[in-house]
């Protein structure tokens, strides 16, 4: 080893510590929500003027670690002058807007659109959207009985301009059997609204892999791998990053599933936990659910600069071996 | 980027490097392997393995002739830059092309990109330190961020990314032979009178062996024992055939461990242990200086106990009572005798998400970056040295008969010898293989999946063949993640770098053998 000094002693402390150069705070604007008159920064959104005077709004395509495409329609707000309602999560605010978010104009609109989500999607796990529902008082049922669930990959075959119009008797409805072909996670998609998040989380707003994304048209577009292959066939690197953001459960971590299908599914009887992962250097936070003494799923907190809630097929999925999977796999842990 | 895979390996430290590529950010890339990293870079140098001193002191050489270094930096923070421009006069970039085999544009157009930003930042991984020169290696990156004036500012640096989860945490804590926790020289007398007031006992005042240094020892029979704690080296270290010949030849091992890895099989005593991470209460350091806390979320099985708690019944047993094992009080401890880690108390890590080093007291919120000290006018404290260093190839020469080039690597889903990442079922796993450009696939006449002979100097080892795209002809690709298969670490050679003791893992010369015509 090298006799200089500075192996032995470390150097002296800057004078100043070390800083990211100064962002420029955005200049405010006025503007005015539900008769209020309130500031907001230049360049935020609806959303966070609303979400900072507490006003509730409903979200489902929105995530704060995901650009926004404005699809599920539930934010939309009223702005004074506007000929159509806009979506709260990304319209930028403007000096002078007169906001409304509750307006019958917003209230039927929000409300519709939970009504037909509702109708045609199996909403049994997505958390908050009953309360939203009873909030605007959307009755999903009034479209009738819900129509038989499409055979295993039927939909998934449907070409543009081939779907019928319905006959009124039924709510049409994504029914369809679950995707299981991997040991990770599974697709759900008669519990997908279509939100797009992730796609996003999937593409540029994360991981860029680009495993899937919207195919087909109208009622019957859909999620999908490159030419719906089995996802051991796709691009995709199970980061499972779009377990993360999925808001309905339509895609859930296997061992998530398996409990539900028997039964065991407890969240009463869950701890999370927020630790390090055992792998890379990089240090992500993993919060770790935990039931009976064992790790059922794992997320990470959207607020954290390393993650922003994204994870790899590692953080998210490589925890097995802490504890056996109870599936006969060989449970070796000296002890 | 040079010499790192990062988007396999350190996948949520890509996403942030994606985010700036949206943003128009440029990457560099030096790596033998079209990776999936080097798809996402702006320009890509398709370095033959350990020729990485001779492309970064042709990029310094070609810096200096074209006038792009920074001068007043190099006047005002540096020493030693004439005999730097000396040492890398001879690199032209032809030379370098020679020597690389990367075309004299590209050096100089990785040159003139570098130099020119306004901000640059070097990352390397284990492409650069998995070498018999590793150090030197480094030396030669350090060197361009200082003819550049890229380190010690925003956005800028060089930035070794650790490969486990407390790598950095393990050294910063004192587990290397030359260290006590906080970086503090155990041959400073100052350092070490302070641990020893603290402790109360005396410490030993010279360094000890790295891990190579140990296996040197055994060799020369001064080493009989050996603690091992959540580590396998009887798979990971390289030469395997020798490593294991010296550590049957211990008279007393103790291993600690989750699992009965294959070094813990030969161990005469294995202590079960607590997988630290979610069974345990404490800190890692991440490769950004950053402390952060672990907690335990599952109670422990059967009889295995925390690291700590075992360490200290061993201490207690030993003749010293070091009283309850308290992890918060442990990190006080850290607090009280390292000033880089004084400011750190759990009620701020817990608070603020983690802290990076250093950070002196309760107020201070860390650094972001390091050597800011280097942009003050006049520098405080010693001037930074450019350290000269020559082009040395690896050790294991390529020749008729072992005329390809192996170097070894990760793969995104699994993890260094698979104790871990083997047992969660990922779909992207396809167990060891020997991947080969498939121009020498077709050369060599072997066909997908068709098992073959590697064989080294050392050894030789069974696997399929599979064609990869992203080799360069002689270059072929093997990872340590299913040595129970296939012993990867049956080829590699234990040549080690001199200073950090790190063996030549990405270098060895190996054949390859038809088992069927």
């Amino acid at each position: 080893m090298s006799p200089d000094p500075i192996w032995f002693r470390p150097p002296p402390r800057p004078t100043r510590v070390p800083e990211a150069p100064p962002r420029k705070e955005p200049p405010s604007v006025e503007i005015t929500i539900d008769g209020v008159k309130r500031q907001a920064p230049e360049g935020s959104t609806i959303l966070e003027a609303c979400r900072a005077a507490a006003i509730e709004t409903p979200t489902l395509c929105y995530l704060e670690n995901l650009t926004p495409v404005n699809v599920c329609r539930v934010c939309v707000v009223e702005v004074v002058g506007s000929r159509v309602l806009v979506p709260a999560c990304s319209r930028k605010v403007e000096a002078g807007m007169t906001v409304l978010t509750d307006s019958e104009r917003v209230r039927l609109s929000r409300k519709m659109v939970l009504e037909f989500l509702g109708s045609s999607v199996d909403l049994s796990t997505a958390p908050g959207v009953e309360s939203m529902m009873k909030r605007y008082g959307a009755d999903p049922k009034r479209y009738g009985a819900p129509a038989p669930a499409a055979a295993a990959n039927a939909r998934d075959a449907r070409e543009p301009g081939h779907h019928h119009a319905p006959d009124g008797r039924a709510a049409e409805t994504v029914a369809q059997p679950v995707k299981i072909d991997n040991d990770l996670y599974v697709r759900d998609y008669g519990k997908c609204i279509l939100c797009y998040k992730c796609v996003e989380a999937c593409g540029t707003d994360a991981q860029n892999t680009f495993a899937i994304s919207v195919a087909g048209r109208g009622f019957d577009a859909r999620i999908s791998t490159e030419a719906n292959v089995p996802l051991p066939d796709s691009a995709c690197v199970y980061c499972g990053n779009c377990i993360g953001v999925c808001p309905t459960g339509a895609l859930m971590f296997k061992s998530e599933h398996d409990l539900r299908a028997a039964g065991e599914w407890n969240e009463s009887k869950q701890t999370k936990t927020d630790t390090i992962c055992p792998y890379c250097g990089v240090g992500c936070t993993l919060t770790l659910h935990v039931q009976d003494e064992h790790i059922v799923k794992v997320t990470s907190p959207m607020d954290r600069e390393i993650t922003h809630g994204h994870l790899c097929i590692k953080g998210r999925f490589g925890f097995d071996f802490v504890h056996p999977r109870g599936d006969g796999s060989p449970d070796d842990r000296v002890r | 980027m040079w010499g790192s895979n990062a988007r396999e390996t350190h996948p949520i430290f890509f996403h942030h490097l994606l985010k700036g590529i949206h943003r128009g950010m440029r990457v560099l890339a030096v790596d033998p392997r079209r990776t999936s990293s080097v798809q996402w870079a702006d320009l890509w140098a398709g370095i033959d393995v350990g020729s990485d001193i001779a492309l970064a002191n042709a990029m310094g050489r070609e810096i200096i002739a074209e006038g792009l270094e920074r001068r007043d930096f190099i006047d005002r923070a540096t020493t030693n830059f004439e005999e730097y421009r000396a040492s890398v006069e001879s690199c032209t970039l032809e030379w370098a092309e020679q020597e690389t085999g990367v075309p004299a544009r590209v050096i100089r157009q990785m040159a003139h990109e570098y130099a020119k930003a306004d901000r640059a930042m070097i990352c390397w991984t284990l492409g650069i330190t998995e070498h018999h020169n590793a150090v030197d290696n480094v030396f030669a990156l350090i060197d361009l961020a200082l003819l550049t004036g890229h380190v010690g500012r925003y956005g800028c640096g060089l930035n070794p990314l650790r490969g486990q989860n407390n790598v950095q945490g393990g050294g910063d804590m004192g587990a290397l032979p030359d260290r006590l926790p906080g970086f503090q020289h155990v041959e400073n007398d100052e350092f070490r009178a302070k641990f020893e007031r603290a402790w109360g006992v005396k410490v030993p005042p010279k360094r000890g062996w790295h891990l190579s240094g140990m296996f040197d020892a055994m060799e020369r029979g001064e080493m009989r024992a050996l603690y091992v704690i959540g580590e396998n080296p009887m798979q990971s270290e390289a030469d395997q055939t020798r490593t294991r010949h010296l550590l049957e030849g211990l008279e007393f091992i103790v291993a600690q461990d989750i699992f009965l890895t294959k070094t813990a099989e030969i161990a005469d005593v294995v202590f079960p242990a607590a997988a630290a991470w979610c069974e345990s209460e404490g800190t890692v350091t991440n490769s950004e200086r950053r402390v952060q806390r672990v907690r335990k979320a599952l109670a422990l099985p059967g009889d295995a106990r925390d690291d700590v708690t075992i360490l200290f019944d061993l201490a207690r047993r030993l003749g010293h009572d070091w009283g309850t094992p308290d992890s918060e009080k442990i990190w006080n401890e850290v607090r009280s005798l390292s000033p880089v880690h004084a400011g750190m108390s759990y009620a701020r890590l817990e608070a603020l998400g983690g802290l990076q080093w250093p950070c002196y007291d309760d107020t201070h919120p860390g650094e972001l970056f390091l050597h800011s000290r280097l942009w003050e006018n006049p520098v405080p404290g010693p001037k930074v040295s450019f350290m000269p260093v020559v082009h040395d190839p690896p050790v294991d020469k390529l020749d008729a008969d072992f005329p390809l080039r192996l170097t070894t690597g990760r793969r995104l889903d699994d993890y260094n010898t698979g104790v871990q990442s083997r047992r969660y079922r990922s779909p992207l796993r396809r167990g060891e293989t020997l991947d080969v450009s498939p121009e020498d696939a077709t050369r060599l006449g072997v066909a997908e999946g068709e098992v073959v002979r590697v064989r080294s100097r050392r050894g030789a080892v069974d696997v399929p063949v599979r064609r990869d795209e992203s080799l360069r002809p002689g270059l072929v690709f093997m990872t340590l993640h299913f040595q129970d298969d296939v012993a990867t670490n049956l080829l590699t050679i234990d040549a080690t770098d001199p200073k950090s003791g790190t063996a030549e893992f990405k270098a060895t010369a190996v054949r390859v053998e038809r088992l069927r015509n």
